[in-house]
């Protein structure tokens, strides 16, 4: 298995190492996961999966808990 | 708290708020004693549907009249009771529900509600989520949605700028002949003594007519738009009517953070508040069946109410033979709907006044009704 | 298809490998599921590759041990008495027991102050995770704040991949962990632990009865505002740590009906709950540390297998420990003056946006949920519940079903069972 995985973040391909989170891929890119029910940006709080503040559409499903998923070879992630 | 009024409403649940608030814009000095929360009984625990129903002429009636006054008010509601004219799409699966559908059709036209049929396709327009093929649906536009325990938060709220005293954490021991005693030794005395308890009334009055009846409900994350009108399966009806058995029975709706609240189950005999697995599984998979996509929704949180059902599905509006003691109960699913014309009502016959719509078919009196003292 | 264990331990954390390995070694089908990348939990996140003498002792018995490993599982339901119902990636799982054992750990606590909902301000615990699952740090200035033992570990374990710790901003008073220091002298191995974490974090100053008062930026994290006594200071940084302390995740113990004193899961010595069956070890009967859940752990997975003498032996051991445990509380309980860290507009409720004014308003945790939505986002209050506890002196109350969200299809008798 290769060591780095190329997946995209909001459209632009990121290059990462293999066994890194979504989470922290997303925070790599400089984005953000969601936007809060008041509008305001929002990232990852807690890093273990129960703030879902890390919650982002992934390949298409949406309220993915990023913090909890490792970066896969393809993935599209868009903040939500 | 004071310790006399005209009248005092035991139960602030949306019914016992309708009624305070109706009975204080009246003038009356209402006091209001509520043992827990504001809206913390089934009024939490439902959908907040303002729907018209049919299961009798009676009923149309009610929900009708009840809705429409929930339309007059909902421009002055406040943001956060999220009153949402939504409308209903009743669904028919096949032929035979299309009939039912005409029958319906006719009925609420008869009765001056609008409404309108869907073919298949204008049905599949107005809610592509939903499975195909299906037959059809009648659209109710005047049927909303909103969220219960705030309405219920803004009646008392409204009944208190008229004077009206609420008295929270204590709960009533015994009710009748003019005096509603507390838990903590207090006597009030009124008037007038209205038990708008909900599933909980035959705690002060064991020989009403009341059976509680357990719902699950289960509501999803926030997917806005993936349904847009409250979605009813025309057995519905036939869930609500019966009286003994267990059912589940399809019914969605959009709430305004964009999450889906969904139901129905009715279970007589339960009354453990615990989740039945089996009964919120069932739900789901009806859900399912008419909504293909749901099952890939993550749902955050389940949990039970108990509706306060009565034997021929109308509510207990009215005097007893305790010239004193007034019902404000026994809603069963209709609660939010009906909770402003039982107010109505109950204030027309508390000050003898000519009810907008005929106040017999509600009347406790229907079954010899005793308020047997608790 | 339903898998059937003699023992299923859920939680892979020190507490649940202890479990695990005693009750395997007794003899028992075990099974061990957790929701992590890979057993650990928080503390030992990432350790199987080295790290402590302790840790990599106790990964070693978990591989000799014959255990059914659930990795990336997460219960989420109980669909029938004595099973449980896991999810990954859309699969589920059925899971039989006949003695569960409950190491469903700890998570920290949020207090909300200005600005604590911006991008780049994470829990101490939380950046931390976030690093070890491959966020870039080198280089980076922290500020970790909050309270708590974690906060030097994280601290050191930054720097040691090249952030610069900028200030470590402890709420508890000098007196207090001076106090606390003295007392580890019956605990050696803490006190070296302590003065290993001193020399790790040289250079970031490590402030106490400090708190942070807002934190800025457009957009993102820029600068933090830190308050000791009535001066007040900003460090600019790019990340804010912060966290004050833990609390024990007794969701799963709740709903399966386990009796719940002072927000930890009630234990007898046994570590058995109140439901026959049930054990809990770890953090979620007492934030205790590392040590005491491993001793717990033990216990439970000994008694669980019937080995009553074995877990009797450890019974001192824990007690000893669970001393510990007791001044670890005591030294970091929450000073008073923190509950003026939120302003009337800072956001309580995260999922919600439920900001401390309205919440204010109620008078009790249910009335607040009722009347304003906080709690009931998919976090379930698990950030805010313990933050209003706090903050207005509530009992936030349990959770209800599904322990944590999941696919409705999940929910469902005909949910397509993954086979082990």
């Amino acid at each position: 298995m290769p060591d780095r995985i190329v997946l995209t973040v909001n459209g632009h391909a990121l290059s990462v190492e293999r066994g890194m989170s979504v989470a922290a891929a997303i925070m790599t890119a400089g984005a953000h996961c969601r936007t809060s029910v008041s509008g305001e940006l929002r990232g990852p709080l807690c890093g273990m999966g129960i703030c879902f503040e890390c919650r982002a559409t992934v390949n298409g499903v949406p309220h993915s808990r990023t913090c909890q998923m490792l970066c896969e070879q393809g993935m599209e992630v868009v903040s939500q | 708290m004071s310790s006399s009024y005209d009248a005092v409403v035991i139960g602030a649940g949306i019914v016992g708020a309708a009624c305070a608030h109706e009975l204080a814009h009246e003038g009356l000095r209402v006091g209001i004693v509520e043992r827990d929360i504001i809206g913390g009984g089934a009024t939490a625990a439902g959908m907040g549907h303002v729907v018209v129903m049919d299961d009798s002429s009676a009923q149309i009636a009610l929900t009708q009249y009840s809705q429409s006054l929930w339309n007059e008010l909902a421009d002055a509601l406040p943001a956060n009771v999220e009153y949402d004219r939504c409308g209903t799409l009743w669904i028919a699966a096949d032929e035979e529900e299309m009939h039912e559908v005409r029958r319906k059709h006719a009925l609420y036209t008869a009765a001056g509600v609008p409404t309108e049929i869907l073919d298949a396709q204008a049905l599949a327009e107005a809610e592509p989520s939903l499975r195909k093929p299906l037959a059809g649906a009648l659209l109710v536009p005047s049927d909303a949605v909103l969220y219960p325990p705030c309405a219920a938060a803004c009646l008392i709220a409204g009944a208190q700028q008229n004077r009206a005293e609420l008295v929270q954490g204590k709960t009533v021991l015994s009710a009748h002949e003019g005096n509603a005693r507390l838990s903590d030794g207090t006597v009030i005395s009124a008037a007038f003594i209205i038990h708008a308890t909900g599933a909980g009334a035959t705690a002060l009055l064991p020989d009403l007519p009341i059976k509680k009846r357990k719902g699950h409900l289960i509501i999803t994350d926030r997917y806005p738009g993936f349904v847009r009108h409250q979605l009813v399966e025309l057995g519905y009806l036939k869930s609500a009517h019966s009286v003994t058995s267990d059912s589940v029975a399809f019914n969605v709706q959009p709430r305004r953070t964009g999450q889906l609240l969904i139901g129905s189950s009715r279970q007589y005999g339960a009354e453990e508040s615990q989740i039945d697995h089996s009964i919120l599984a069932s739900m789901l998979e009806r859900a399912v069946e008419y909504l293909p996509g749901l099952g890939d929704l993550s749902g955050i949180r389940a949990w039970t109410g108990f509706r306060a059902a009565t034997p021929d599905k109308l509510p207990l509006i009215g005097p007893t033979e305790d010239p004193t003691v007034y019902l404000a109960t026994g809603h069963e699913g209709l609660g939010i709907t009906t909770s402003l014309a039982t107010a109505r009502l109950l204030a027309d016959s508390l000050l003898n006044r000519q009810p907008a719509i005929p106040i017999e078919p509600y009347l406790p009196a229907r079954f010899a009704v005793e308020t047997a003292h608790a | 298809m339903r898998e059937r264990y003699d023992i299923l331990v859920v939680g892979a954390g020190p507490a649940g490998i202890a479990a695990a390995t005693r009750a395997a070694e007794s003899g028992k089908r075990v099974g061990l599921v957790d929701d992590n990348f890979a057993p650990g939990g928080q503390i030992w996140r990432g350790a199987e590759s080295a790290s402590s003498d302790i840790a990599a002792s106790w990964y070693a018995r978990l591989a000799k041990a014959r255990i059914t490993k659930l990795q990336g599982w997460r219960i989420f339901s109980q669909p029938a008495p004595g099973v449980l119902r896991a999810e990954r990636n859309g699969d589920y799982i059925d899971l039989g027991y006949d003695k569960l054992i409950l190491a469903t750990g700890a998570r920290e606590r949020f207090l909300p102050f200005p600005g604590w909902t911006l991008p780049n301000v994470l829990g101490a615990g939380g950046l931390q995770a976030l690093v070890k699952s491959g966020l870039p740090i080198a280089g980076k200035r922290v500020v970790v704040a909050g309270s708590g033992p974690l906060l030097p570990a994280v601290a050191a374990y930054l720097r040691k991949h090249g952030a610069r710790v900028a200030a470590i901003c402890e709420q508890a008073s000098f007196s207090r962990l001076a106090q606390f220091a003295t007392s580890l002298v019956t605990h050696p191995d803490k006190l070296q632990q302590a003065a290993v974490y001193r020399w790790q974090t040289r250079g970031a100053r490590y402030h106490t009865s400090c708190r942070p008062v807002a934190a800025h930026g457009q957009g993102e994290l820029e600068s933090v505002t830190l308050r000791k006594g009535s001066r007040e200071w900003t460090v600019a940084c790019d990340y804010l740590a912060c966290g004050f302390h833990l609390v024990p995740n007794t969701e799963l113990a709740e709903l399966l009906g386990c009796a719940i004193a002072s927000g930890n899961v009630k234990v007898d010595e046994w570590q058995a709950t109140s439901i026959p069956g049930i054990y809990c070890a770890g953090e979620p009967t007492g934030i205790g540390g590392l040590e005491l859940s491993l001793m717990e752990g033990e216990i439970a997975g000994y008694s669980a297998s019937g080995q009553t003498a074995k877990a009797g032996v450890l019974h001192r051991k824990r007690d000893k420990l669970q001393k510990f445990a007791d001044r670890l509380e005591a030294t970091f309980a929450l000073d008073p003056a923190l509950r003026e860290l939120p302003q009337s507009d800072t956001i309580v409720c995260r999922c919600e946006d439920v900001r401390f004014a309205a919440m204010a308003q109620s008078s009790s945790w249910r009335a607040a949920k009722l009347q304003t939505r906080c709690g009931m986002g998919p976090c379930q209050g698990r950030v805010c519940g313990p933050a209003a506890e706090f903050l207005f002196h509530w009992r936030a109350e349990s959770i209800r079903p599904p322990v944590f969200p999941a696919p409705l299809s999940g929910l469902t008798e005909k949910a397509q069972l993954h086979t082990v």
